[in-house]
């Protein structure tokens, strides 16, 4: 019982890792069309920017307040930078999405040869606070915190972004865009502005992983966007394009099934079941669990 | 209620095939003999004693030498096998770095664990690829554009994950696979020999392009610039882009797969990184800054990205980078950065990549020079 506990728990705790990378990438993909490989950067930045404010800013540290402080830096770091690819290297290519997708390759290949050459290629030791590398006892399983503390995060994140979505009048372009990009442009609002948005809330979510990822992980390399973002690619297929909602689910089903075949069968099995659970979704549903139809 | 997108695959810069472009001046009667000229150089290449100081480390004709150039060849002729999807198809697949893999190890499994000859396991593994590409093929074409290229993705992961996990013992897992020369033919053994690989990654270069120009050049050919150009239209004229595709990603595949049974010969043995996502990207890299869709620019492009993936080695540990800052020199001394960067750059102002460079001059020439 305990073992089922934990291993759901830990599940849940890698999907939450896996939501805040695909939320971003799915709304993104879903408003602008755009197939960001770059995304693994943002979660990168975020990581680094984290781990360097904890040694370096004035007032931050790894540990209470501190840790907090250096968490915020690593997330304004992920959102700027975010912004910044945005404005400066996609928006002058929009409607040319082969375009875009080859810039954020060639983005995400020099930016983390960036990354490795300023840090280092080993991965680093990462700050946490001491509370994070306890456990508690759920159902009596020993779960770990850093574990839960993804989870929440991912709870949080989900909320604010579908609160945003539905109350505010950016949501409201946000989601209409998403539905129909050509109508809400012809209506006179530029979807431009809330194309840079939906960067900078997916860059802040990605950058949001790779901090709280390093506190799971317990350390920082610059390859470690990289391998997670193809999952979550897998996710955002799943969970249909452009639907945060669905990449939760998807991001869900995709966590417990890889942590609970890699428990029961061989270590690596559970990926390729994750892959396999790709093509099953795509034979029968290909436009995934929410979302439009996922063409073009 | 859902939006109808457009349904177009995002088609690569468009490019006229050069052999329909009509060509005037005084390249008209040279041009169709160049490749012959390159090929003669790169025939007699071997023979040469000359050092050039600065491109390559020792004389053309020593072992190191002739063993880059020979996996900038291997690579050349995998970027074209590549540029008959992308270029030629429009197809955006990020998994072909597994067809390779699959090339190299199969082959250094089929000859260091089973103990088979080089030419069965050659044969084995090409046929093996072939029919690899074509039952994944048929799976991930049933969905279209960026959800294609995430399919093919996820396929290449699992090739990945099965060579790192080492399965059976069988692939080495992280220290890869050295491949066992008992067996194999003593022509193809030793550093003295390097000459041999050589011939045959330049008899790889030039099998490719033989079959991608022909295939091109046939209806099927003709069929596969239809679909890139808009598919819908070919579905109109009763043509099933289906069936088509899949011929062009099984071609590909098993022309990739061929590519890896040289490669590991080169290189005498299989490691993991070539079954990584960042392979496939490459691959990309070079087709682009070559040129999609042209006859030259993605061996061009293959055969430039390989040696400056290898050259910027080098060039970054040099004197004259060390001499920089450190906020210069650090960034200078990763090849992926530089070649990223000139990525996209090349992206922004050359969108035809190498390949469109001569016209562009030949304009640029004509409009500082206008002849009455």
């Amino acid at each position: 019982m305990d073992t089922i506990v934990l291993l759901t728990l830990t599940g849940l705790g890698l999907a939450a890792l896996y939501f805040l990378v695909a939320s971003g990438l799915s709304l993104v993909f879903g408003l602008a069309d755009v197939l960001n490989f770059a995304h693994g950067l943002f979660l990168g930045v975020g990581a680094y920017a984290t781990w360097w404010a904890a040694g370096n800013l004035p007032g931050a540290g790894g540990d209470g307040f501190g840790f907090l402080l250096a968490v915020a830096f690593g997330v304004a770091a992920g959102t700027l930078v975010a912004v910044l690819v945005e404005l400066v290297l996609i928006r002058p290519l929009y409607s040319r999405t082969i375009e875009q997708v080859l810039v954020t390759v060639g983005l995400s290949l020099a930016g983390v040869a960036l990354l490795q050459a300023t840090w280092g290629a080993d991965a680093r030791p990462f700050p946490r606070p001491d509370w994070t590398r306890q456990v508690t006892g759920v159902l009596g399983a020993q779960v770990p915190n850093g574990g839960l503390l993804l989870i929440i995060a991912a709870v949080v994140v989900l909320g604010a972004i579908l609160a945003f979505l539905r109350w505010t009048r950016y949501g409201l372009v946000i989601r209409a865009g998403v539905e129909n990009r050509e109508m809400v442009t012809a209506l006179g609002i530029d979807v431009r502005k809330a194309f840079t948005l939906v960067f900078a809330i997916g860059g802040a979510a990605a950058a949001l992983a790779g901090a709280l990822g390093g506190v799971y992980f317990g350390t920082v390399s610059p390859g470690q966007g990289g391998s997670l973002l193809i999952f979550a690619f897998i996710v955002v297929v799943i969970g249909g394009m452009g639907s945060v909602v669905g990449s939760a689910y998807a991001a869900v089903a995709v966590g417990l099934l890889q942590q609970f075949v890699n428990y029961y069968g061989t270590s690596g099995l559970g990926d390729i079941c994750v892959v396999a659970l790709l093509a099953v979704v795509l034979l029968l549903r290909p436009q995934g669990i929410a979302g439009k139809v996922a063409t073009a | 209620m859902t939006e109808v997108k457009s349904p177009e695959v995002p088609a690569p810069p468009a490019a006229v095939p050069a052999e329909l472009t009509p060509d005037t001046g005084r390249w008209h009667r040279v041009r169709p003999f160049l490749p012959l000229v390159a090929l003669v150089v790169a025939l007699i290449l071997p023979y040469s004693t000359v050092h050039l100081p600065g491109i390559f480390e020792g004389p053309l004709n020593s072992p190191g030498t002739l063993q880059l150039l020979a996996v900038c060849l291997v690579f050349g002729g995998l970027a074209a096998g590549y540029d008959l999807l992308f270029g030629r198809t429009g197809m955006l697949s990020f998994g072909h770095a597994l067809y390779f893999a699959a090339g190299v190890y199969g082959t250094d499994i089929l000859v260091t664990k089973a103990g088979l000859p080089l030419w069965q396991a050659a044969v084995l593994t090409i046929t093996g690829g072939t029919i690899l590409a074509a039952l994944l093929g048929a799976v991930a074409l049933r969905t279209v554009g960026i959800a294609f290229a995430m399919v093919t993705l996820a396929f290449a992961q699992v090739g990945a994950i099965l060579v790192a996990r080492d399965f059976g013992g069988l692939t080495g897992g992280e220290e890869g696979l050295p491949l066992d020369v008992s067996g194999l033919p003593p022509a193809l053994v030793g550093v003295a020999n390097t000459v041999n690989l050589y011939w045959l990654a330049l008899a790889y270069l030039v099998v490719v392009i033989f079959v991608v120009h022909r295939v091109s050049g046939s209806p099927t050919g003709r069929v596969l610039a239809g679909l890139r150009d808009d598919e819908r239209r070919v579905g109109v004229l009763g043509l099933d882009p289906y069936r088509f595709k899949l011929v062009a990603f099984t071609l590909a595949g098993g022309l990739a797969a061929a590519g890896g049974v040289v490669y590991c010969l080169i290189v005498g043995g299989a490691s993991p990184h070539i079954t990584s996502s960042e392979l496939t990207l490459s691959l990309l890299v070079m087709v682009v800054l070559g040129g999609p869709g042209t006859r030259w620019g993605p061996v061009l492009g293959g055969i430039l990205y390989m040696y400056l993936d290898h050259r910027l080695v080098a060039f970054g540990t040099s004197d004259a980078v060390d001499a920089l800052p450190a906020i210069l020199s650090r960034p200078l001394s990763q090849p992926l950065f530089v070649l990223g960067t000139v990525f996209i750059l090349a992206v922004y102002f050359f969108p035809g990549g190498l390949a469109s460079l001569a016209p562009r001059l030949t304009h640029l020439r004509k409009t500082l020079h206008p002849h009455p």
